[in-house]
This record gives C-alpha cells, sequence and structure tokens, in this order.
C-alpha cells in the first residue's frame, strides 16, 4: 500500500442555468446615467444615422448580483491547473503559470497599450517582443521568429502558408503533396489540406510506433511540397532519425517543418535548425508558461531558417539603432494574418519565464520533464493495475507516454472512458486520450511536466491505481460516476458518440436555439 | 419499468472441433463424425458461455430465446437467465445447419433485440439465409473460420457488444461481412473465402472490428473516399468497382445501381456493366482502358484474393498495379494486422509484383501508406 494520502474532495455541482436562459427582458447590470442637461445642450441629440442596428442586440440582460454569482458558480464547477493537477493533460504541457507573470500583464504599461498608437510610445512590449525573438532563435536554431499566430493551428496554417509562398516563388508548380505521420498533430495534415495540398499520411509502425523509413521513402516523391512532422510524436517516442527524414525531404526539394508545439523535452537539448528543419514553431501557452486550454490568450510562435525570412507574415519587429519598430512593408511577405500583434500578453509571459529561468533553467526544465516521466511511467507500470505500453521495444519515453488501459478493460469491461467519469472524483482533470484515429486501444497520456515533484506524481498514481481496483471492486460505482464532480456524464449520448449525433447535440447557444427551440 | 429485452442465442456446438482435427472446418456431418471419433471435445459451448456472462448485469430485464440443450438452453439456464425455450431440446452430436436457421428464424419472429450466436463462417452463413440484414446480430467467435466481420473480436468483447448494444439508447447497426469458403474453389482445390452478403450488426468497431474506437463518423469518412475517387474520374475510362460496403458508396452517390458482392463497371458515369464475371471483365478490358477500385475484405487486410476472384491474374496483368485504386478508412487500416494489405490472386509471381507500399485512398484528397505483403 502507499503511504499517499488521498485528499478528500467534494466539488460543487450547480444546476446552473446558461446565461442566455437568466434573461429577463429589461433587467440591466449597470444603469447608465442620462446626460446631464449641459452635456445635452453641447451636443445636442446624437444621430448616428446608418450604423445604428436596425434590431435589437441579443444579448442576456441579467442583474448584477445575479452575474456575479453565475459566474462564482461556473468557478466552482471548473478544474484547471491551478487547483488540481494537470498531468491527465498530455500532449498539452501544462504546466504551473507564475503569477507574477500575470500581475505585470494587467499592468496599464501593457494592457492599456493601443496597437495603433505610434511606436515610439510603445518601445517597452516592442522591446519585449523583440527579444523574445532572439531567445527563441538561440533555442530553435532559426533565424527568425513571428508571434502573430494566436494558436498552435494557426502557426501550422501560417507555415503551410510560407510553404505555399516559398514554392511559387520558386515556380514549383508540381509541389502539391504535403507527407505527415499520424501520430503528429492532426491539425498539420488539416491546415495544409485546406490550403489545397494532397495529404500523405504514414502509420506508425505497429512495432516500432515511429513512422518506417522505407515507407517514408516510398511516400515522398517530387511532388512532395513539404514534411509536417511532430517529434517526439503523441507516444512520447524520440525518432533519432529525423535528420535522416530532413536530409531525405529536403533530396526532393521539399521543405521541412517541425511541429514543436510541445518542445518540453528538448529545450536547451535539441534545436529544430540543427536537424535541418526550415520551419517550426512553439506554442508559447505550452512549452513557455503562458496559460492553455481556453484560459488563453495563446501564441504559436513560428521560426524560419534564413532562406524563409522573406516569407515570414507582415508586421516584423525590426530595430533599428536604438528604436524598435514595426515592418509592415516586405514585399515577398505571405502578408497580414492577424491584427495587430498577436497576443502579446503571451509573448511577455514567454518573455519572463525565459529571463527568469536562464538556459541552464531551460535546461533543467527539460530534464525535469523527461526524468519525471521516467519515474512516473516506472510507477504506472509497476504499480497500476491494467495498463500496458505499447510499442514496447525499450525505447525510452520523453516527456510523455501513450499508454494504454485495455487490459483493465478486457478483465473489468471498465477502460478509459470509465477511468475518465471516475478520476474526476478524486479532484484531478481528466485523462486526455489520443489524437484521432486511435492507434492504441483504450488510450491515455499522461505528462508530467517540471511543474510536478515527485508527491505530486505520487499523488496521481495513487489515484490511478484506486480507481482501477474500483472497476474491478465495484465496476458499476465506476460506471455510474462521477459521483463528487461538476462534471456529468453525458446523458443519452452514446460516448463514442461523433458529428453523426449533433441532431443531438448543440455546441453553442446559437445551434441550440435553432435546432431545439 | 424498462421494456424487457429479448435476446435470441445460438450455439453452433459442433462449431470449432474440425479445426483441432486438423480440418478445414466444422462443416458437413462426415466432418464432423470423425473429429467426435477421434475423440476432440467440443469448445463453442465454453466460449458461448464467455460471452454471455457479460450480459450478466442485464440479467433481471432480459429474456433469452433459445433451444432448450447444446444450442443454447443449458448455458443460460446455468447462469440463470429467464428463458424462452422456442423448439425441442437439441444435443451435442444432434444438431443440423437447420437447426442454426431455425433457431434464428425464431428470434426473428419473436422480435428479438439482437441474435446473439457462437460458430464460424459456415455458421454464419446459416444465420444469414436465414435473417438476412433484418435482425442485428453478433457472433460469438467459435469457429475454425473467422473470415466474417459479423464476428466480435473475442468472445467477451462478442458479450460486452451485447450489454453495450442492448444498454444504449442509440441503437446504432452497420453492415458487417459475411464470408466462407468458396464452395466451387474449394471442390477444386483452392481454399479461397468469398463473400456472401452482409448482415447488420451493432455500430461497435471497437468490440466488432479491433478498430481501436470510433473517433470521425465513417460515413462521412466513406462519402470524402468516394468522392476522391469520382472526382478523378477520367472520359472515356472504364472503372471496375470491387465488392463491398466502402466501394458501394461510389456507386451510390453516382446513383448508380450496385451489386454488394460483386464487381460493376462504370464509364462516364454509366453503370455499364453488373455482377460481371471473370470473362465479362476480360471482355471490358480488352477493348478498354480500364482502372479497378478495391477496398479491404476481411479482418485479414485481403484487397486481392478474397470476395473478388473475378479480378483475375490475366486481367490485373492488363490494367496494371498502377491501374488498382485501393480505398479503406484508416480505422479499418489500423485494424489490420502489422497494419498490412495482402494479396493472394493465385499467382505467387504476380502477387510478388504488389509487395512494397501503396497509396491507399482514405478521404478526399488524402492517402495513407500502406505495406502490401502475400498471404504467408
Amino acid at each position: 500500500m502507499s503511504n499517499t494520502v488521498i485528499r478528500e474532495f467534494h466539488q460543487a455541482r450547480w444546476n446552473e442555468p446558461i446565461i442566455t436562459e437568466l434573461s429577463v427582458k429589461g433587467e440591466r447590470g449597470v444603469l447608465l446615467p442620462e446626460p446631464e442637461e449641459e452635456i445635452l445642450a453641447e451636443t445636442g441629440e446624437l444621430d448616428i444615422g446608418e450604423i445604428r442596428r436596425k434590431s435589437p442586440l441579443n444579448l442576456p440582460e441579467v442583474n448584477q448580483p445575479r452575474l456575479v454569482r453565475h459566474y462564482s458558480r461556473l468557478t466552482q464547477e471548473m478544474m484547471g491547473s491551478d487547483n488540481t493537477l494537470g498531468i491527465s493533460q498530455g500532449t498539452c504541457t501544462l504546466k504551473y503559470n507564475p503569477k507574477v507573470q500575470e500581475h505585470l500583464a494587467l499592468d496599464s504599461r501593457i494592457a492599456d497599450v493601443h496597437p495603433l498608437q505610434d511606436e515610439s510610445t510603445m518601445q517597452g512590449i516592442l522591446q519585449i517582443m523583440y527579444e523574445t525573438d532572439l531567445m527563441m532563435r538561440e533555442l530553435a536554431g532559426m533565424a527568425k521568429f513571428s508571434f502573430l499566430p494566436t494558436g498552435g493551428g494557426q502557426a501550422i496554417y501560417t507555415n503551410a502558408q510560407i510553404v505555399k509562398k516559398y514554392h511559387e516563388a520558386k515556380g514549383n508548380t508540381h509541389k502539391t503533396e504535403i507527407v505527415t505521420t499520424l501520430h503528429s498533430h492532426p491539425v498539420d495534415a488539416a491546415a495544409s489540406s485546406t490550403l489545397g495540398y494532397k495529404i500523405i499520411t504514414l502509420m506508425p509502425d505497429p512495432e516500432t510506433g515511429l513512422p518506417n523509413w522505407d515507407e517514408y521513402n516510398a511516400a515522398l516523391s517530387e511532388k512532395t511540397a513539404a514534411i509536417f512532422i511532430t517529434n517526439p510524436e503523441d507516444t512520447g517516442i524520440f525518432n533519432d532519425r529525423i535528420d535522416e527524414f530532413v536530409a531525405a525531404a529536403h533530396d526532393k526539394g521539399a521543405v521541412c517543418v517541425y511541429d514543436q508545439a510541445n518542445a518540453n523535452a528538448l529545450l536547451g537539448i535539441a534545436r529544430a535548425g540543427d536537424a535541418g528543419f526550415d520551419l517550426m514553431h512553439f506554442n508559447l501557452h505550452k512549452t513557455f508558461s503562458a496559460p492553455h486550454g481556453s484560459d488563453g490568450p495563446g501564441c504559436g510562435a513560428i521560426g524560419c531558417a534564413e532562406e524563409f525570412v522573406e516569407f515570414m507574415p507582415a508586421p516584423t519587429v525590426e530595430k533599428r539603432d536604438d528604436f524598435y519598430y514595426l515592418d509592415y512593408d516586405r514585399k515577398d511577405s505571405i502578408g497580414s494574418i492577424k491584427f495587430y500583434l498577436g497576443n502579446v500578453q503571451a509573448v511577455l509571459k514567454a518573455y519572463m519565464w525565459c529571463r527568469m529561468l536562464g538556459i541552464d533553467g531551460l535546461r533543467q526544465v527539460a530534464v525535469t520533464s523527461v526524468m519525471n516521466n521516467q519515474y512516473m511511467l516506472a510507477e504506472i507500470l509497476e504499480k497500476v493495475p491494467g495498463v500496458a505500453l505499447k510499442f514496447d521495444t525499450g525505447k525510452r519515453r520523453m516527456e510523455q507516454t501513450r499508454l494504454s488501459f485495455e487490459p483493465l478493460m478486457e478483465e473489468t469491461g471498465c477502460g478509459a472512458i470509465d477511468v475518465n467519469h471516475r478520476i474526476v472524483d478524486y479532484g484531478i482533470s481528466e485523462l486526455w486520450m489520443s489524437h484521432h484515429p486511435f492507434t492504441v486501444p483504450e488510450p491515455f497520456t499522461p505528462e508530467p511536466c517540471e511543474s510536478y515533484n515527485k508527491d505530486d506524481i505520487d499523488y496521481y498514481v495513487e489515484v490511478l491505481r484506486r480507481i482501477a481496483e474500483e472497476c474491478k471492486t465495484d465496476p458499476e460505482m465506476v460506471k455510474s460516476a462521477p459521483h463528487k464532480a461538476a462534471r456529468h456524464a453525458p446523458v443519452g449520448i452514446p460516448e463514442t458518440s461523433t458529428e453523426q449525433d449533433f441532431e443531438k447535440l448543440a455546441t453553442t447557444w446559437r445551434a441550440y436555439v435553432k435546432r431545439f427551440k | 419499468m424498462e421494456k424487457v429485452k429479448k435476446v435470441g442465442f445460438v450455439i453452433n456446438p459442433v462449431a470449432g472441433i474440425g479445426g483441432k482435427a486438423g480440418l478445414k472446418g466444422s462443416d458437413g456431418r462426415e466432418v464432423q463424425e470423425k473429429a467426435i471419433k477421434k475423440g476432440i471435445t467440443p469448445e463453442a459451448h465454453i466460449k458461448a458461455e464467455r460471452a454471455l456472462r457479460q450480459l450478466l448485469p442485464l440479467r433481471e430485464d432480459m429474456e433469452i430465446i433459445t433451444f432448450g440443450g447444446a444450442m443454447g438452453g443449458d448455458i443460460a439456464e446455468t447462469l440463470n437467465f429467464k428463458v424462452r425455450l422456442v423448439g425441442r431440446d437439441k444435443q451435442y452430436g444432434q444438431t443440423e445447419p437447420a437447426d442454426t436457421e431455425g433457431l434464428a428464424e425464431a428470434a426473428l419472429r419473436e422480435n428479438a433485440d439482437l441474435l446473439l450466436f457462437a460458430g464460424g463462417d459456415g455458421t454464419a452463413r446459416n444465420v444469414y439465409r436465414a435473417v438476412g440484414d433484418r435482425i442485428p446480430v453478433i457472433g460469438i467467435p467459435a469457429g475454425v473460420k473467422i473470415h466474417s466481420a459479423v464476428y466480435a473480436v473475442t468472445p467477451e468483447s462478442a458479450g460486452q457488444a451485447a450489454l453495450q448494444y442492448l444498454q444504449g439508447d442509440a441503437r446504432k447497426t452497420r453492415e458487417a461481412e459475411v464470408m466462407d469458403l468458396d464452395e466451387d474453389l474449394y471442390r477444386r482445390g483452392i481454399v479461397a473465402p468469398r463473400l456472401y452478403g452482409y448482415m447488420s450488426v451493432p455500430d461497435n468497431r471497437q468490440k466488432m472490428q479491433n478498430v481501436k474506437t470510433r473517433s470521425v463518423s465513417e460515413n462521412m469518412n466513406l462519402d470524402c473516399i468516394a468522392t476522391d475517387v469520382i472526382k478523378s474520374m477520367e472520359k472515356d475510362v472504364v472503372y471496375l468497382i470491387g465488392a463491398g460496403t466502402t466501394t458501394r458508396n461510389i456507386m451510390k452517390i453516382l446513383r448508380l445501381d450496385y451489386t454488394l458482392i460483386g464487381i460493376d463497371a462504370v464509364k462516364n458515369g454509366e453503370l455499364i456493366g453488373k455482377d460481371l464475371d471473370e470473362q465479362g471483365i476480360w471482355d471490358l478490358v480488352s477493348r478498354n482502358r480500364c482502372e479497378v477500385v478495391l477496398t479491404v475484405i476481411g479482418g485479414q487486410g485481403h484487397i486481392l484474393g478474397r470476395g473478388n476472384q473475378q479480378i483475375s491474374p490475366r486481367i490485373i496483368r492488363k490494367i496494371g498495379i498502377s491501374g488498382i485504386k485501393i480505398i479503406a478508412t484508416k480505422d479499418k487500416l489500423l485494424s489490420l494486422p502489422l497494419h498490412r494489405l495482402l494479396v493472394d490472386t493465385g499467382d505467387a509471381e504476380l502477387d510478388e509484383e504488389f509487395r512494397g507500399y501503396v497509396r491507399v485512398i482514405t478521404g478526399l484528397d488524402e492517402r495513407t501508406m500502406c505495406a502490401v505483403g502475400t498471404a504467408d
């Protein structure tokens, strides 16, 4: 038995209506005063003419105390990295978001900067962006960074735009295909596909879990415009032939794009540029400590090799003498991809984080993440019954591991989804399973990044162990969970639900009103 | 009070005994007698019990429709299920294929929610002959030959699929292949399974097909795949559209009549040949530029030699390997042993030419690399 003491947990569960359902016609949160007579005398009745709304704005009308209760209740029903362990959310790198960064981000000198004010009045934030670019260049071995994309998906899309522009500039009309792997993030395929590329996907080798070298070479051709690849992939396995993969693609005239959204295993250890990559991105809201998971705001920082600098989106942040400025005038740029400067707060937080840690600290992040994962993996495989490690060729996992509850499912009839319904009863956010399509059955992908210490990991493993035992002794209780959390198991919607069931599901209020009201 | 669920339960008590006796199957009185004489003990009832145990959580709310004795009654009663016997007792050694069919028909007549049957490909064919796709079925794998996709991955997963289906609010089904040895070829000494038809099974690909899980909608994927094929169709080229539900979708989108378990020919958007035999295909191939669109038939990954023997080696040689398009969903490819496609054309030299990697059409403008090997 473990000595870990499991904390008693019981979450608030409000049957709280949706904010739009709280609306009472004419109710107000703030009563605006009528303009004084002196002012009216000066301005007269304002006629805003054409821009006046034809039909009234359909927003919820709620009084202020009710509104505050509403959002406080929702907060009580939340699980986030500030009140639970985020180890469950592998590939997402849920790490601690240092609070001092939030304080500075709210400082009026940052929060109140207007993106259209004169550059001379925003030298501070421009300097931060410029210097973050310099630090990222060092970390990635790249020639330039842009912080305009506001998420990983947009970063990938932007990189795909750069690939397209690059081949157009070279007159490469025959470059129509993108090669990627099933264990890379699905957006690598999806974003490229929306630009009209044909996507060639490699399945993982059933033995090693890695892309197969011969199969990869069979996929490459003169038509290959680029490869988009993650490494280590979702499995946590590092492809140590990655430089050969890059060289083989370059031989075909393809651009090599590295999806390094989660770079936690490699900070200060290995650099995209050194492996020969042309384009890459870091998610500042994963690896660089800015809040992740709709707590945002996010930033997908894209980096490029020298040959691609001219194609980077505009504006770029430049420095002339001691003056920082925005360069919109870049004739070969793919152009504007986001209003103004993107999510500057995320850049500020990444800047602070890097400056606080220094290069040795950043390297320690990677070392600690990988060591944490070695410890946790050994503990899970030893102590949690019903867990299997797929692709078990003895190769070390890096910062995360794709595991499988298949043996638990076979023995007890409870699988990863059942564990997910139960784990929230322990005050731990549910397990992130896998991207689609699943390549291992009953998958889960824990990631114990550097923010967690041995006690946290022991606690986490003990919770998993208890749930696996519960699946054996009381599967009905597990299957009817959660019992103590705000989260519900979906009612009347199969767990294997897909968009085919959207006749039952609505993901926005507008869709709900349209379909069911 | 919830409605009582009715489950038809059929065991083919002799399923599997032929295999232990080193025979290719257990079909036929002669084979069965040979096996019994060799002292082979039956195991079908053990596998059926392993499956039925998974339904114990529903014991109070369900009724099992079966025959007394070895075809289901014994086990259901041992496990204390409520049992309704709809035929006279049958003991081991006394059963015939007609009994499987009779019991399946009875379950259909009784409006069973689901029919659970234990056996092999021969049993699946019997059930198919009796009920077609008029009732959802789940096969408990107990036979020698399991090429049919109506079988769950293991006896336990058969029971779990049944449990999830009966407990679920949304009872979705899909079509699954009924395959068995081609008797004509078998008599000529060639062992090759053939596609006999499709039965309706719960849409639970994890339990039924070794698909790791349901991810994106299969129907949407199938539409994207069909759209890709149709988009690239050229004028005056004859497209031979292979057997199976994946290829059928092409015909549906083209609004053409189709043969689910055969080969149809399309030229310039028109159906120019239906359920063609080898000679019919050869005639077309001799006179036209042709391409073939095939999909994976059965759980082992065969793209040639299972359910499409009409595409003979001479036809493949004439069209050329580059004229063969393979379509499948990614989930299907991932469910295959070693993520590998197989060819078994009956011509070892030709099979060898297929060895390597193909680009399988897995979506609209999407290809997935897949290894191709030969059956051995």
